[in-house]
Formats: C-alpha cells, sequence, structure tokens
C-alpha cells in the first residue's frame, strides 16, 4: 500500500480506537459545548455592530480553542501513549512509514476538530442566534481551519518529544494552552483591553491569528475596529499561520523518535 | 547463507558497558538462542539486530543489511514479536491483526494467522479482554502475520501456563520447517533445549560459551557420575564414559538395583557458565 493508503488505514484505527473510549469522546465534544454555553450565558456584553452579542464573539473564537485543545493537546498526548504504551516500538518493526503514522494521526486530530468546529457552530446558532456565513467565508473557514489544525498538530507532535511519561502529558501540554487562550482574544475580548507588551506576546503565537480568522468569518465586518489592528488582516492570518506549520514540521522532523531514548 | 552476522557488537548506557564485543552468526532457516540471566544484554542486543538501538561499535549485518540504516523493504523481510506491549487494547484482535496485515507486500491471511495462534474464538474481542498469555499470542500473531524469513523472538513465553508454552513450541517449530530463522531469547533452559538448534550463553554482557543444547559448556564430554550401593555403602565415580565402568560392576555380579548414571543437565552447564562471570 502506498503512504497515504496506510496514513488513511491508520487513521481508521485511530478513530476506531477514540471512539470506543467513551470518556474521551463524552469530554472532547462536551466540554467545549458547556463552556461556550456558560460564557455566553454570562457574558452579556453588547458593541456598536447591531444584533451582534458577547456568545457570537465567544462561538466564533471558542472554535479556536477547541482547535488548540483537540489537535495540540490529543496529538502531544497521544504521541506520548503511543511511544509508552508500544504502539510506536510495533509501528518501527514493520514496513510502515513515520509519514503514515503521522498522517493517521492528523485524519484524526482532523475528524475531532471538524466534529467539535461543528458543536461550537451549532450552540452558537441555535442557542445564541449567531447568524451562518455566506459561501466564501466558508471558503476562508476551510483554510484557516486545515492551517490551525495542521499547525496545532505538528506543534503538539515536537512538544511530546520533551515529555518524559504520558501521564504528565496532559498538564505540560495544557500550559501553553491556557496561558495562549487567555492572551489571544479567546476568552478576554476585545485584546485591546490587554497590555500592548501582552499583544505582541500573543501576535508571535498562533492562536491569536486562529481566533481572529474565525471571528472574521462569523462576525459582520464592522467587528473588525475591535481588534487590535482594527483590520481582519486575513493575509497576515494565512502568514502566521502557515510560518507555523513551517515551524511545527521542522521540529517534528528534528525531535520525532519511534522509542524512547536509551536508559 | 547466513542471517545475523555479528561482530565486536557493543553498547553503553550512561558510561556503563551493557555489551562488551558480542560476535555471532546465525545462518538461514536456524533457530538460534540467546540465554543469560536478566541484565546480560540479550534485549538490548535484540533491539540493536531489530533496528530499534543504535550499537556503538562492531559490524552487524541482518539479512544483509545495517539494521541501522535499513529501510521498510527490509523491515518487510523481518518479524518481531514484543515483549511488554500494551497498544491498540480498543481494538479487536481480528481489527489489528488485519491492520498490521496490511503493511506487508504478501501477508498471510489474518484469520490463519489468528488460528495458528490459537485466538480463532477471541477473533471479535477486544484486545483489552484478553489474558496475559493471549495477549502474547497475538503479539506473536503480529510477529508473523508478514511472513517474515526472520522472526524476533524476546523471551515470548514469559507468564504462559505449560500448555500453552508447549502449543508456543509447536507453532515456532512449525515456522522452522517452514524455513523461518529464528532469533530466541529466554531463560527457560528447557525452552532453549526444545526450540534451538544452537545457542549461545551472554553474561556480563559477553558471550561466555556457544554451541548445540547438547554440546554446550563442554556438557558431551563432561562424562557421567555413577552411583551404586556395594555392601550398603554408597559409592560414586565420575568417569569420563560409563560403559567400562558398568560392564565391570556387571561382571562382578554388583548390586544394581540402585545404580543411577548423571549427566550435567542443561541448567547445571549454564548456572557454572553465569556462576564463573558473576
Amino acid at each position: 500500500m502506498s503512504t497515504l493508503a496506510l496514513g488513511v488505514s491508520r487513521g481508521h484505527v485511530e478513530l476506531l480506537q477514540f471512539l470506543r473510549d467513551r470518556t474521551a469522546v463524552v469530554f472532547t465534544f462536551a466540554f467545549p459545548g458547556m463552556l461556550l454555553l456558560l460564557f455566553g450565558t454570562i457574558f452579556q456584553d453588547t458593541y456598536d455592530q447591531p444584533g451582534v452579542s458577547a456568545s457570537h464573539v465567544f462561538s466564533a473564537s471558542m472554535i479556536a480553542y477547541g482547535i488548540l485543545t483537540t489537535a495540540f493537546v490529543t496529538m502531544g498526548a497521544g504521541l506520548a501513549l503511543d511511544r509508552e504504551d508500544g504502539t510506536l516500538k510495533r509501528l518501527h518493526g514493520t514496513p510502515i512509514s513515520a509519514t503514515s503514522y503521522v498522517l493517521g494521526k492528523w485524519f484524526l486530530v482532523l475528524a475531532l476538530s471538524v466534529a467539535q468546529a461543528a458543536v461550537l457552530i451549532a450552540v452558537g446558532a441555535l442557542v445564541f442566534g449567531m447568524s451562518l456565513p455566506d459561501a466564501s467565508h466558508w471558503l476562508t473557514f476551510a483554510w484557516i481551519f486545515l492551517l490551525s489544525v495542521t499547525a496545532c498538530s505538528l506543534l503538539g507532535m515536537a512538544v511530546s518529544g520533551v515529555v518524559r511519561h504520558a501521564r504528565t502529558a496532559g498538564a505540560i501540554l495544557n500550559v501553553p494552552v491556557v496561558a495562549l487562550q487567555f492572551i489571544s482574544g479567546v476568552f478576554i475580548y476585545p485584546v485591546i483591553q490587554l497590555p500592548s507588551w501582552l499583544i505582541t506576546v500573543a501576535s508571535i503565537f498562533p492562536v491569536k491569528w486562529m481566533a481572529q480568522g474565525f471571528r472574521a468569518v462569523f462576525l459582520p465586518d464592522g467587528m473588525r475596529v475591535n481588534e487590535p489592528a482594527g483590520q481582519w488582516e486575513l493575509g497576515r492570518v494565512a502568514l502566521v499561520l502557515g510560518a507555523w506549520c513551517v515551524i511545527g514540521l521542522v521540529l517534528c522532523l528534528v525531535t520525532f523518535r519511534w522509542t524512547r531514548p536509551d536508559r | 547463507m547466513t542471517a545475523i552476522e555479528v561482530r565486536g557488537l557493543r553498547k553503553a548506557y550512561r558510561g556503563h558497558d551493557v555489551v562488551r564485543g558480542i560476535d555471532l552468526d546465525v545462518a538461514r532457516g536456524e533457530v538460534f538462542a540467546l540465554l543469560g540471566p536478566n541484565g546480560a544484554g540479550k534485549t538490548t542486543t535484540t533491539e540493536i539486530l531489530e533496528g530499534h538501538r543504535r550499537r556503538d561499535g562492531g559490524e552487524v549485518r541482518v539479512l544483509g543489511a545495517d539494521p541501522g540504516t535499513a529501510g521498510p523493504g527490509w523491515r518487510a523481510r523481518i518479524g518481531i514479536v514484543l515483549q511488554d506491549a500494551d497498544d491498540a487494547a480498543d481494538l479487536t484482535v481480528g481489527e489489528l491483526v488485519g491492520h498490521v496485515a496490511g503493511f506487508y507486500p504478501r501477508p498471510r491471511p489474518s484469520a490463519e494467522v489468528i488460528g495458528l495462534v490459537g485466538l480463532t474464538a477471541k477473533k471479535d474481542s477486544r484486545i483489552r479482554t484478553l489474558s496475559g498469555g493471549q495477549r502474547r499470542r497475538l503479539d506473536v500473531a503480529l510477529g508473523i502475520v508478514g511472513r517474515p524469513e526472520l522472526l524476533f523472538l524476546d523471551e515470548p513465553t514469559t507468564g504462559f501456563d505449560p500448555e500453552a508454552r508447549r502449543q508456543f513450541w509447536d507453532l515456532i517449530r512449525a515456522l522452522a520447517v517452514e524455513g523461518t530463522t529464528i532469533l530466541l531469547t529466554t531463560h527457560y533452559l528447557e525452552e532453549a533445549e526444545a526450540l534451538a538448534d544452537r545457542l549461545a550463553v551472554l553474561a556480563g554482557g559477553e558471550i561466555v560459551a556457544r554451541g548445540t543444547p547438547a554440546g554446550l559448556g563442554g556438557r558431551a564430554s563432561a562424562g557421567a557420575k555413577v552411583s551404586w550401593r556395594a555392601d550398603g555403602v554408597l559409592r560414586t565415580e565420575q568417569v569420563p564414559d560409563p560403559a567400562p565402568l558398568i560392564r565391570e560392576l556387571v561382571a562382578a555380579e554388583a548390586d544394581l538395583s540402585t545404580l543411577t548414571i548423571t549427566r550435567p543437565t542443561l541448567e547445571d552447564t549454564y548456572l557454572t557458565l553465569i556462576g564463573a562471570h558473576r
């Protein structure tokens, strides 16, 4: 079989295994939905734009949060676990390539991220009455989504190289997740409330650009004044996310190991 | 033709030598056992041959290639039975075997492999519900599904009950008959004796003896201990060949009802060998 066909085969068993772990399924899909329900209900801020409420902003921004937790944490912790339980060692003793293995993980993460984004968009639309965008905005959504999932997956994989034990992986991986979600305009919006140096720091990392991109898709155009630049800056979103994909890929190639290092 | 050729293999972990200059030759179609106590370097040696670990020094050829740099084509020709894998707990036996079979150019049908290791009744069971012995048999199935020319078995029967071990031995013999070369590590001496054409004893990272199970450590030429009772007194003599002594005793019409002739067991030989290197 080709590298791609084997990647699909890996993705299939990855997904099967994920879906059979009920706890993980419920947690992955219900948790962001619950957070959105809570935040959307608690914060009732309104903006200059008619018909836009805080719940709509959260619905859009939290897609970035969902991708971050799913792609970055699932990928990083999953890789650490695969290294620990013998999955990687088993595969390394067979003709399958590392690329097929990574593709399989990417398919898993993509499927989970799509399902999670669907939950968030459904809650936003059905519970909070967020209006759905037109076709050209969906196209924007698609490329931001793919770049975000790829960048976060690759970075999660790279970080898993420094995780020594699978049981500490979740805790380690959540440090950047929690820090970035607070400074990247996911939960604290508009971002301009933050000290300018913190905005500068956030602008280095992908999450700010992911959240901004998804807001550009789901919020009315006038809402762009609340962004740090006063613009959606979609070109810059593409540039930063693309750059993180490249950085992530390079880090993976440097740090990827089939087995744990020598005792 | 040689399946495995090792010259001067060395490996150290944090400055501590684990493998200190091993030479090894395994012919095609041979069942070769590496014996040795825990910490002797068996697993490290095996993992270097499998391509799982890098060596610090020495020459290694496995099926004509260097395992440190060999690619997927080489991996399709070897089979590895893992010692401590715990993966894919939420897949069924059939799903995992079928999935892994897909990695190989000409795999055995998965139903056949599952039957060979006696797991047909468990085909649709989740792997997490298997017993320890069943789990290891699944590992064997995954090791042979690609029709390997060379199979690595690292302590494959640890935790097996006696019946399961016998069945496993039959399976290994059947694979050997088909021409599969097998490198087996074990600390069960009867296992090495039952399966191996040749064996080597590792102690402290060095090979301290090698040979056939019957001839290891000069066992064949070690002679025998002959004991009998004469006039109520136990007599014991160590002789290179017991035959002349027995003839003498028979001629003298000695009481042979208590006669015993003992040769060193493989275990005696093994314990002497590794004891000398402690």
